[in-house]
């Protein structure tokens, strides 16, 4: 069970977030052509290594907020505010 | 029985109370602090069960939790234990244990006939000979299960209580040998939370295993002492960490209280500690490696190291003549210890004889004690199939392929083998840690692990078996892990025991042969040589899945079952690994290993459930009006997480669908009322509340006027229907939203998901108020004049139109009133505070009674808004419909700008005319109910084999239709209004029906407006 740093409350236990799947998509809209509107419902980058995801704190502040992690080793190297960007940092994993 | 002379009398405490237990029936004595399986060496048994594939006798092979063979059943009734190992058994007085994996018993075994077709059945047997053709497979199921089966479920629920807690620690240290102890010593002076677990009953591990070591005693004693006397460190014995989780998160099982005579249990068997530790020591130790060597497996035949923990602590000597098989030093140790307990022991070892014997090696101390060498040799046949009555040794080829010469054979009744050390690497495995092969030493050993699980081998498990070596590596680790911990008090270092003449340094190195010859080439011959006997996997299966292709590790594990058993392979792995290696002719660091998997060893299901069963397994949520319910004859069901009442009986007996009749005909006649407090209800604030539906819903919001109400579809961004439910504006900047009883969580967090990370510049706030209020839905022609007398406000139709909301006072309490209706009667639904539930609504059923107003449940809920044609979200729908689908494309706006679901429901598939829309149908035979999921068919259909067009999804008897009537998904189903299809029952009869639209009750106009259940 991981222990993931929300950004308001602190470390808390990963039973008490929900996971949201991969951050900063962007939603279709009417505008949107097919392609725009496959990649934001169904395709995933899956990245083995560096990722940046969402997760909710459900059991807690109940905001929602990003992270970056590791899938390789389940590091997670910052975790952050919805609206900001993914802090540059990298893992040498 | 009396005891037989197994008992040397040596080891356990003097005057140790006798105690009485009984075994596949037999009544035995044996000693306070005897394990079962001591015990049972004790009374000269060494045959204890039946091996899982092959039914091969099988008897006691190690003593302690890597214990592969001896795994039986204790205690009875509520009691009942299956799958314990004997070696973990700790006995008591009365205890009660049968052997398993046997029928009809132990020395008579039906399925013993697997031996003698083994040919027949090797590796891989099951995917070959089962799975293709599959009829076989289905045919053959049964009898494999319960071939393979271990333990029996006990069929009485299980008597005994347990407990789940949750710890934080700044060290947890597992295992409490020498290793372990030292780095306790250092964390726990330093003034660190320590956690130090073992899962034995004392401490020491292999140091208990010694004959005669005053100072290593001493020492022990004194760490011992020392470290309980600290209240920094908890010191828990019987604790075993069965699982390494992510981020130091550990779970570790302490048997309470197994030990003790279930009369004398208190309340908790067992309890799981979930602990977070800071940083951990791994200090498991090593398990000694069995040899694989012709028929290895029969009862008699024991690892060195076990015979010599027999020995030296429980006192039991296995057998009166012992033959030491060994590939390395330290079975001598075995071999003096069991001479100078008065057994005649004999040396086979694999080695070539030393040109000159160090006089203070172990085997130079063997000799001089006159114990005969057989050096150069190998046991190449066993004799004796329930219990070993000897061995032929043969001497071995120089490159020890093959035996030669004449075998010579020797007595025995008990084979000591060793095929030297394996450090116990699960918890560093389970902890994600990559292993490496140490070639000097032959076998795997930590190498990395990963950062998010901070942790440090120490001991035997990180491949240094010397006392000396493993007090010291202790010591470093906890010196290591307080840096870790930012811990600067000062170190204090651990004072090593003086040496013990015990402790000889190895002179002469291992001689590996992975499989020891006998007379006829490995596999092709009626002798076996396991390598690993939980699994019955030999190493000519190995061979076959070398041949055939399954390289791999993981395919090598899947098609030979080696490491699948219980004990997950701790004795067999690398003899695993290797033999592949040898197969494959690669090193054996290119062969790599499996992960060892959570648990250690295995826990039981109780401990995991703690005392979370029954009422305590989930809160059950009841409404407020839940004691009216009781008392009213309410059948509860459960629903979205509430209990709800399903349908009430009128009388003792009355059947649902008698109740469910009676209650819908009285709606349609005067009134009822349901207790509808489990809605969804989300208060919704904010400057742009009205925006926010707007882009919630699929319809239009920004024109509801105050006080009104509209129905509102939510969608995915798939474009697939998820929700729906009334919303009424409240004020300007104020709605309620109201949810489906099942959807209220997923909804709600839904919106905050839209309005906390994509419209964050909305001014909105979403508060759940579904506990806030009860909410009584009352409807029915009468239910006007029901309410009238209730409020000081007019509520009839002109001034109080459908559709709208007012505040009112119902009998003195502040109410919010709707004006909406599920069932298609006229219908109020009265919002009060939750603490005013239960007396609104008997104020209501009282004024009811005059006109027979009927308390109703959610199967008449279904029934009336099906008769309405109005659909359940997630009954009638699937999550794979558009509102086209359900035919409810009159309520998407689709020329506003943006909603959720409006670019996905685009795509041009969704509008071809073959997908499946809901219809009415109407069964020919009006008695018929077409029950939900029932599959629609064309005619004839079935004869000719076609496949279905749809399924029915609600299906009921109408006392106002006087027949049964169904809503169904079917294929193109709007053009097939009037055809007459199939409805396919369970039992191959077809019922026919006639398509036709939903709104099946035509009572009165309707606006197309429903509200959600
Ligand atoms: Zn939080």
């Amino acid at each position: 069970m991981l222990l993931i740093e929300c950004p308001w409350c602190g470390q808390c236990e990963q039973s008490e977030f929900h996971y949201g799947g991969e951050a900063h998509l962007t939603r279709a809209t009417p505008e949107s052509d097919n392609t725009e509107l496959t990649g934001f419902l169904f395709l995933r980058s899956n990245v083995r290594g560096d990722t940046a995801e969402r997760w909710f704190h459900a059991a807690g502040c109940r905001r929602w907020f990003n992270a970056r992690r590791n899938t390789v080793d389940d590091r997670f190297i910052c975790t952050y505010k919805p609206g900001q960007n993914a802090p540059q940092e990298t893992t040498d994993a | 029985m009396p005891e037989s002379t197994n008992r040397t009398g040596h080891a356990l405490p003097p005057g140790a109370k006798t105690l009485r237990f009984r075994f596949n029936g037999k009544t035995y004595t044996g000693l306070q602090g005897d394990t079962l399986a001591s015990a049972l060496l004790a009374n000269g048994i060494h045959f204890v069960g039946r091996s899982f594939k092959y039914h091969r006798p099988r008897g006691i092979f190690s003593a302690g939790s890597e214990e592969p063979n001896a795994i039986v059943e204790t205690g009875t009734g509520g009691y009942a234990a299956p799958n314990v190992r004997a070696t973990e058994v700790e006995l008591y007085d009365g205890l009660e244990a049968r052997s398993q994996n046997c029928w009809p018993s132990l020395s008579f075994d039906m399925l013993g006939i697997n031996s003698l077709i083994s040919r027949f059945i090797p590796a891989g047997f099951y995917y070959k000979t089962f799975m293709w053709p599959r009829s076989f497979w289905l045919k053959y199921e049964h009898y494999i299960r319960q071939s393979a089966g271990m333990g029996e479920c006990p069929s009485q629920p299980d008597a005994e209580g347990y407990e789940k807690h949750h710890r934080h620690c700044d060290v947890l240290i597992a295992g409490a040998g020498p290793a372990g102890l030292a780095a306790a010593l250092v964390a726990g002076r330093s003034g660190a939370r320590v956690i130090l677990v073992d899962e034995h009953p004392y401490t020491g591990g292999q140091l208990n295993d010694r004959r005669n070591s005053p100072a290593t005693d001493n020492w022990l004693q004194q760490v011992t002492t020392e470290l309980a006397m600290l209240p920094n460190v908890s010191l828990m014995l019987r604790t075993t960490l069965s699982g390494y989780y992510d981020h130091n998160f550990c779970t570790l099982l302490e048997k309470v209280s197994d030990h003790l005579p279930p009369a004398e249990r208190q309340d908790c068997r067992q309890r799981l500690w979930k602990v977070r530790a800071k940083q951990v020591i791994i200090a498991s130790g090593a398990f000694e490696r069995p040899l694989v060597f012709a028929d290895n497996d029969r009862p008699g035949i024991m690892l060195a190291s076990a015979v010599r923990n027999y020995i030296n602590r429980y006192g039991v000597l296995p057998a009166q003549q012992l033959c030491v098989f060994t590939n390395n030093d330290s079975a001598y140790q075995t071999a003096l210890d069991a001479q100078a307990t008065g057994a005649q022991v004999k040396v086979i070892d694999l080695r070539l004889k030393p040109d000159t014997p160090d006089a203070n090696s172990l085997p130079g101390l063997a000799q001089a004690a006159g114990i005969q060498i057989h050096w150069n040799s190998a046991v190449s046949a066993v004799h004796g199939k329930t219990q070993v009555k000897g061995v032929t040794v043969h001497q071995l080829s120089d490159d020890g392929r093959n035996i030669q010469g004449p075998g010579i054979r020797l007595d025995c009744q008990c084979i000591a083998a060793s095929g030297g050390w394996t450090p116990n690497v699960s918890l560093f495995s389970q902890a994600r840690g990559k292993l490496r092969f140490d070639e000097e030493q032959q076998h795997f050993m930590p190498d990395r692990g990963v950062a998010i699980n901070p942790n440090i081998s120490a001991g035997a498990c990180n491949g240094r078996f010397d006392l000396a070596g493993c007090i010291s590596e202790g010591e470093s680790a906890a010196f290591l892990t307080l840096d870790a911990l930012k811990i600067s008090a000062s170190k204090q270092p651990v004072t090593q025991p003086p040496a013990d003449p015990e402790d000889q340094p190895v002179h002469l190195a291992p001689r590996i042969l992975w499989a020891v010859p006998c007379d006829h080439p490995i596999g092709e011959g009626p002798k076996k040589h396991f390598h690993e006997l939980q699994n019955d996997s030999t190493a000519a299966d190995i061979a076959l899945a070398a041949r055939e292709g399954f390289h791999s590790v993981e395919h090598l594990k899947r098609y030979t079952t080696t490491g699948m058993g219980t004990d997950q392979g701790k004795t067999s792995n690398v003899n695993a690994l290797a033999l592949m290696a040898e197969y494959r002719r690669l090193p054996i660091a290119a062969v790599g290993t499996t992960r060892f998997r959570q648990p250690y060893t295995p826990v039981t299901f109780g401990a995991i459930a703690g005392k979370d069963l029954q009422n305590l397994f989930a809160p059950k949520r009841h409404t407020a009006i839940q004691p009216w319910h009781d008392r009213h004859g309410a059948v509860m069901e459960d629903a979205g997480g509430w209990r709800r009442p399903r349908y009430y009986q009128q009388y003792p007996g009355e059947s649902m669908h008698d109740a469910v009749q009676r209650e819908c005909a009285q709606v349609r006649k005067t009134a009822g009322m349901v207790d509808a407090s489990t809605l969804g209800k989300i208060d919704i604030q904010g400057k742009d509340a009205a925006e926010f539906l707007e882009r919630i819903y699929t319809n239009r919001w920004h024109t509801l006027a105050v006080g009104q109400c509209r129905y509102g579809l939510m969608l995915n961004e798939q474009g697939m229907v998820i929700d729906d439910g009334v919303t009424s504006r409240i004020g300007e900047h104020h709605f309620h939203m109201t949810t489906t009883t099942g959807g209220a969580a997923r909804v709600y967090q839904l919106l905050e998901d839209y309005r906390q990370t994509e419209w964050p510049e909305l001014d909105v706030y979403l508060t759940s108020v579904t506990e806030q209020w009860s909410v009584i839905s009352l409807s029915g022609p009468s239910a006007e004049a029901i309410m009238q007398p209730l409020t000081s406000q007019p509520v009839n139709a002109a001034d109080f139109p459908d559709m709208s909301w007012q505040a009112m006072d119902i009998a003195g309490v502040p109410a919010r009133v709707f004006r909406i209706s599920f069932s298609g009667e006229a219908g109020y639904e009265i919002n009060v505070p939750t603490r005013y539930g239960q007396a609104i609504w008997e104020k209501i059923w009282q004024q009811g009674q005059a006109f027979g107003c009927v308390a109703y449940g959610t199967e008449s809920i279904h029934l009336l808004r099906a008769e309405m044609g109005f659909i359940i979200v997630g009954q009638d729908s699937d999550g794979t419909n558009t509102p086209l689908d359900l035919g409810m494309q009159w309520i998407v706006a689709s020329d506003k700008a943006d909603f959720v679901g409006k670019r996905g429901l685009q795509r041009n598939v969704f509008s071809q005319s073959n997908r499946k829309q809901l219809v009415g149908l109407m069964p020919e035979d009006a008695s018929q109910i077409l029950p939900e999921g029932a599959q629609v068919v064309l005619p004839g259909a079935i004869q000719s084999n076609d496949k279905g067009i749809g399924h029915v999804t609600s299906g009921y008897f109408s006392s106002t239709l006087e027949s049964g009537f169904a809503m169904a998904m079917v294929a193109g189903g709007r053009q097939r209004k009037g055809d007459t299809l199939e409805v396919m029952l369970l039992s191959g009869e077809t019922v026919r029906v006639t398509v036709t639209g939903t709104r099946f009750l035509d009572m009165q106009p309707k606006a197309a407006q429903q509200e959600a259940s």
